[in-house]
């Protein structure tokens, strides 16, 4: 039985190199927690990229959707853009833009040459909705439901391979 | 004489002045103006404990990331409408998570975090103790009759030589 406390010392640095080496296979470091689940999608004024016209939060509500952040200078960006364009033609899911710290001309551009799979471009150059929403790195989609509430986040380009996973949440949304 | 001393009082002013008008802090090339030195303390303090989300080794004050430059930004918006830094950090919290900020609460998520180096601790004093209780033991048991026998066979073996 006293034999056993020889190997305590051993047990405990057995158990710290196991939970080392979890959390390294775990943590992905890139992708934060998001408060904002659960949560109102913020409240905002601001202008739409194609119109021109004045956007406010009203514009996400009335029927689910994804709000994509993106811009023309993020790399991952442009290789997702494919795949909305797929999704909003083929799935006719409700993909709304941001187009974070960005010029308008260049996002104009970019719509053209590649695609437009946005109901609507939320211009917002300074990133004060990025800030409202704790964007850190473009692109970021968040799921948003009818009642416009937030109910999910994702960081990182959207492909088939994620939205795989995000399809069920997605269609269990009011 | 007169004169001297009142151009070295007209110098002091201008000098008093020159610090009075205005407090500056500046954080990876940008400039944020202040009234006040206490209010550059203060923000300079705010920079430092909060976390950038981007770069995550950095602070606010460290990091050159546009995302953290826009927040910042934001923090001197907050300090120039008059919220404290508790009110300025909730904030900042209640967006981007416990993660900004380098002093997270104490909550069921982060109890480990808080308490796991004093547990770590309590663990091993006990093992030390244990250790030590059983080496006293052993110091403090008594010899049995087959040791003592050759104790005095030992004693008398080692006395026989030296004679």
């Amino acid at each position: 039985m006293k034999r056993f406390v020889l190997f305590v010392p051993l047990v405990g640095v057995v158990a710290l190199v196991a939970l080392f080496f979890m959390t390294l296979d775990r943590e992905n470091k890139d992708v934060l927690p998001s408060p904002l689940i659960g949560q109102a999608f913020p409240g905002f004024e601001m202008v739409a990229l194609e119109t021109g016209e004045t956007v406010t939060v009203e514009a996400i509500k009335g029927e689910k959707v994804l709000v994509n952040v993106w811009a023309t200078w993020c790399p991952t960006c442009k290789a997702e853009h494919a795949f909305l364009n797929k999704l909003a033609a083929e799935q006719n899911i409700r993909i709304i833009g941001i187009n974070y710290k960005d010029e308008d001309v260049k996002a104009k551009q970019w719509l053209e040459s590649f695609g437009n799979p946005y109901e609507v471009n939320i211009t917002d150059p300074a990133g004060k909705l990025g800030l409202e929403l704790g964007v850190y790195g473009a692109p970021e989609t968040f799921l948003v439901d009818a009642n416009g509430v937030i109910r999910g986040k994702h960081i990182g380009d959207l492909n088939s391979d994620v939205w795989s996973k995000l399809k069920p949440q997605f269609e269990a949304m009011q | 004489m007169k004169s001297i001393k009142s151009l070295a009082s007209a110098g002091l002013l201008v000098l008093l002045s020159l610090f009075s008008v205005q407090a500056s802090a500046v954080v990876e090339g940008y400039k944020y103006q202040f009234e006040t030195e206490e209010e550059v303390q203060r923000f300079n303090g705010l920079a430092e404990v909060l976390r950038c989300p981007k770069c995550q080794n950095q602070n606010l004050a460290d990091s050159n990331a546009p995302v953290a430059s826009d927040m910042r930004e934001k923090v001197y918006e907050l300090m120039q409408d008059g919220q404290n830094d508790d009110q300025i950090v909730d904030y900042l919290v209640a967006r981007y998570g416990d993660f900004v900020h380098y002093k997270p609460p104490v909550r069921a998520e982060t109890w480990l975090l808080w308490f796991g180096p004093l547990i770590a601790f309590l663990i091993g004093l006990l093992v030390l103790r244990q250790l030590r209780s059983k080496q006293t033991t052993k110091q403090a048991q008594p010899l049995t009759d087959e040791e003592r026998a050759q104790l005095e066979r030992l004693k008398s073996g080692s006395d026989s030589t030296s004679n």
